[in-house]
C-alpha cells in the first residue's frame, strides 16, 4: 500500500512537472527555440504571485488573474524586443541569450526580493486532503495535477483547432512561406512565447504554493522540465504530461527507496529512457 | 497597353556574395499573363522570390500599383495581392489539406476564390480534404499549392514551375484549368520549363540568362531560332 501510495503522489507531482514542461515544448515546437531562462521564468512567475499576493490580499489562485497576463505581456515583449533577433541557421546566439537572461533574472529577484526563501499561502487548500479508499490523496497536488491536464488540453485544442494554432504549425513547418501567407513571423513568434510565459505563471504559483522558493531554484526546474519534455518525445504535448508523471514516479519510488535516493531516481528514469528511446517515448504525434 | 501592375526597375539580387540578378527590367501589365522561360539557374526563381519579397531588394526596384514594395516584408507583400506558387509546392506538412487552403485565405482579402470556388476547380481535393497534405500524389500537391496561393483573390499570381516532377496527363489538367483560374482578371507571371506551353497561355514573355534578359517579345509571333539563341546565348 506504501508502494502505492508513492506511485499516486508522483503521478500528482508530474503534473506540476508537466507544467514546467508545457511552455518549454511549445516554445521549442514552434520556433525550436531552447530556452535556458525558462527555469528562472517559473521563479519570476512565483515572485510575481507572491507581490500580488501581498499588495492585493488575494488568494494564489487568484493571483493568477493578474500575473499571468503581466507574464504574457512580458514574453510578448522579451519575444520581439530581444528573442527574434537570435533566430536563424546557428543555434548558439538563442542559448547564450537565454542563458544570460537567467543570469539577469536571478540577479534581479536577488536584489528585489532577498534569497531568504517565500512561499505562498493558499489557507486551508494546502492541509486539504481527500481519502479514497486508505489512501489519501492532498487537494492541492489534485489540483495541479487537474490544472496541468486542463492546461495541456486547451494548447493542444488551441494548436490543433485553431486559427493562432494554425499559424503557429505553419511557422514552424517553413518560415518562408508562412510569411507568403500573410502571418509576420515575429508576430506570430511574440504570440507563441506569450502563451508559453501565461502557462510559466501557472507553473510558478502552482510551484510557489507547493513548496518555499528562492531566486536560484530556477536551474532546477528548468532540468525537470527539459526531462519531462524529452521523456514525452518533442512536440507532443500529451507526451509531456506522460513525460511529467514518469519523472515524478521514478522521484516518488527513489524517495521511497531511500529519501536521498530522489532526484537520482528521476535522473536515472530519464537516462534509461533516453537510451531506449532517443526520441523520447511519443515523438510528433500529430491531432 | 493598360497601366502596369508591376514594374520592375533594375532590379538586383544576392545570394551572399554571388548575384543571381543583374538590372532586371520587366512590366507586368493589368491582366496581363506574362511568361518567364530560362535555363535550370538563370534566375527564374530568384526573380520570383524577390517580387514576393523573400530576398531583400531597395524599395524603388519593385513597383506595384503605383506603391514602391520592394523593401517590404513579405507579409506585407502578400497582403497588397501577391501570391507565389512556389517551385516544388512547399506544402505545409504539420496541415491537412483543407488547412493549408484556409491558411492561403488567412490574408482576408475578398474576391471570387473561396473553399467551396477551389473544390469546384479540384474536386479531388475535397474528397482528399481531411489528409495531411503529404499524404497526396505529386500532381494533388500542386493542386493544393495553386489552391493555397488563389484563397488569398490575389491580383497578381506568380507560378514558379508548376509542371516540375509532373506526369505529361497531370501537366495537361492543370494547364486547362489555368484559362479558368486567371481569366477573372488577375495578372499572373508564369515561370516554365517547357517553353511551348509557357508561351501558349502568355500574351507576352521574357527570356532570363544567367540572370539579365536576354530577350523579350511577343509569345504568338516570336521564332523558335530566336528563342534557342536567348536561351542557351548561342549566337
Ligand atoms: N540559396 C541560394 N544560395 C546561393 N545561391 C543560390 C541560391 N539559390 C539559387 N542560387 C543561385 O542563383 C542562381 C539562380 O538560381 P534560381 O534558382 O533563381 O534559378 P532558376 O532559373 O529558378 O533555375 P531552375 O530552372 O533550375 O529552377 C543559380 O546560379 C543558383 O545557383
Ligand atoms: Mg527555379
Amino acid at each position: 500500500m506504501e508502494w502505492v501510495n508513492a506511485i499516486v503522489q508522483g503521478t500528482l507531482l508530474g503534473g506540476l512537472y508537466a507544467l514546467f514542461a508545457a511552455g518549454l515544448s511549445l516554445i521549442f515546437g514552434v520556433m525550436r527555440l531552447v530556452n535556458i531562462a525558462h527555469g528562472d521564468l517559473i521563479v519570476l512567475g512565483a515572485y510575481l504571485g507572491l507581490s500580488v499576493t501581498t499588495v492585493l490580499g488575494l488568494n494564489p489562485l487568484l493571483a493568477l488573474i493578474v500575473v499571468v497576463p503581466i507574464m504574457a505581456a512580458f514574453g510578448y515583449v522579451l519575444q520581439r524586443g530581444i528573442l527574434n533577433q537570435t533566430l536563424g541557421k546557428d543555434i548558439l546566439p538563442p542559448l547564450l541569450v537565454t542563458f544570460g537572461l537567467s543570469v539577469i533574472i536571478q540577479n534581479a529577484l536577488l536584489e528585489s526580493y532577498s534569497a531568504d526563501p517565500q512561499k505562498l499561502n493558499a489557507g486551508a487548500l494546502e492541509t486539504a486532503s481527500v481519502a479514497v479508499g486508505s489512501l489519501s490523496m492532498g487537494l492541492l497536488p489534485l489540483l495541479t495535477f487537474g490544472i496541468a491536464i486542463a492546461v495541456i488540453a486547451a494548447l493542444q485544442w488551441t494548436f490543433y483547432r485553431t486559427a493562432l494554432g494554425r499559424a503557429f504549425r505553419a511557422t514552424s513547418d517553413n518560415q518562408e512561406i508562412a510569411q507568403l501567407m500573410g502571418l509576420n513571423r515575429r508576430h506570430i513568434f511574440g504570440l507563441a512565447m506569450a502563451l508559453a510565459l501565461s502557462v510559466t505563471a501557472i507553473a510558478g504559483i502552482m510551484l510557489g504554493i507547493r513548496t518555499s522558493f528562492d531566486p536560484s531554484i530556477g536551474g532546477g526546474r528548468l532540468i525537470f522540465g527539459f526531462e519531462a519534455v524529452i521523456i514525452g518525445g518533442l512536440g507532443n504535448l500529451w507526451g509531456t504530461l506522460v513525460g511529467g508523471v514518469i519523472l515524478g514516479v521514478a522521484q516518488a519510488i527513489g524517495a521511497k527507496i531511500d529519501p536521498g535516493w530522489q532526484l537520482l531516481a528521476g535522473h536515472i528514469a530519464f537516462l534509461v529512457i533516453l537510451a531506449l528511446r532517443p526520441n523520447g517515448l511519443f515523438p510528433r504525434i500529430n491531432g | 497597353m493598360p497601366d502596369p501592375i508591376l514594374t520592375l526597375q533594375g532590379l538586383n539580387a544576392f545570394y551572399g556574395d554571388f548575384q543571381a540578378l543583374y538590372g532586371i527590367d520587366l512590366e507586368v501589365a493589368e491582366g496581363e499573363v506574362l511568361a518567364i522561360i530560362g535555363a535550370n539557374g538563370a534566375g527564374k526563381t530568384t526573380l520570383m522570390r524577390s517580387i514576393s519579397s523573400l530576398t531583400q531588394n531597395r524599395p524603388e526596384m519593385v513597383r506595384y500599383r503605383g506603391e514602391d514594395i520592394g523593401a517590404l516584408r513579405a507579409d506585407e507583400v502578400a497582403a497588397r495581392g501577391i501570391a507565389l506558387v512556389p517551385e516544388g509546392r512547399q506544402l505545409f506538412p504539420s496541415l491537412s489539406v483543407e488547412e493549408n487552403l484556409i491558411i492561403g485565405g488567412q490574408i482576408g482579402r475578398k474576391g471570387a476564390w473561396s473553399l467551396p470556388a477551389i473544390y469546384k476547380l479540384f474536386p479531388i481535393l475535397e474528397e482528399r480534404r481531411h489528409q495531411q497534405s503529404t499524404s497526396l500524389s505529386g500532381g494533388q500537391q500542386q493542386m493544393v499549392a495553386i489552391g493555397r496561393a488563389l484563397m488569398a483573390n490575389p491580383d497578381l499570381i506568380l507560378f514558379d514551375e508548376i509542371s516540375l516532377g509532373l506526369a505529361p496527363i497531370i501537366i495537361k489538367d492543370i494547364y486547362a484549368a489555368l484559362p479558368g483560374i486567371i481569366g477573372e482578371g488577375m495578372s499572373a507571371l508564369i515561370v516554365e520549363q517547357d517553353i511551348t506551353k509557357a508561351l501558349a497561355v502568355s500574351s507576352r514573355f521574357y527570356c532570363l540568362q544567367e540572370g539579365r534578359v536576354s530577350l523579350e517579345g511577343t509569345s504568338a509571333t516570336i521564332a523558335r531560332e530566336d528563342i534557342s539563341r536567348a536561351y542557351f546565348g548561342v549566337a
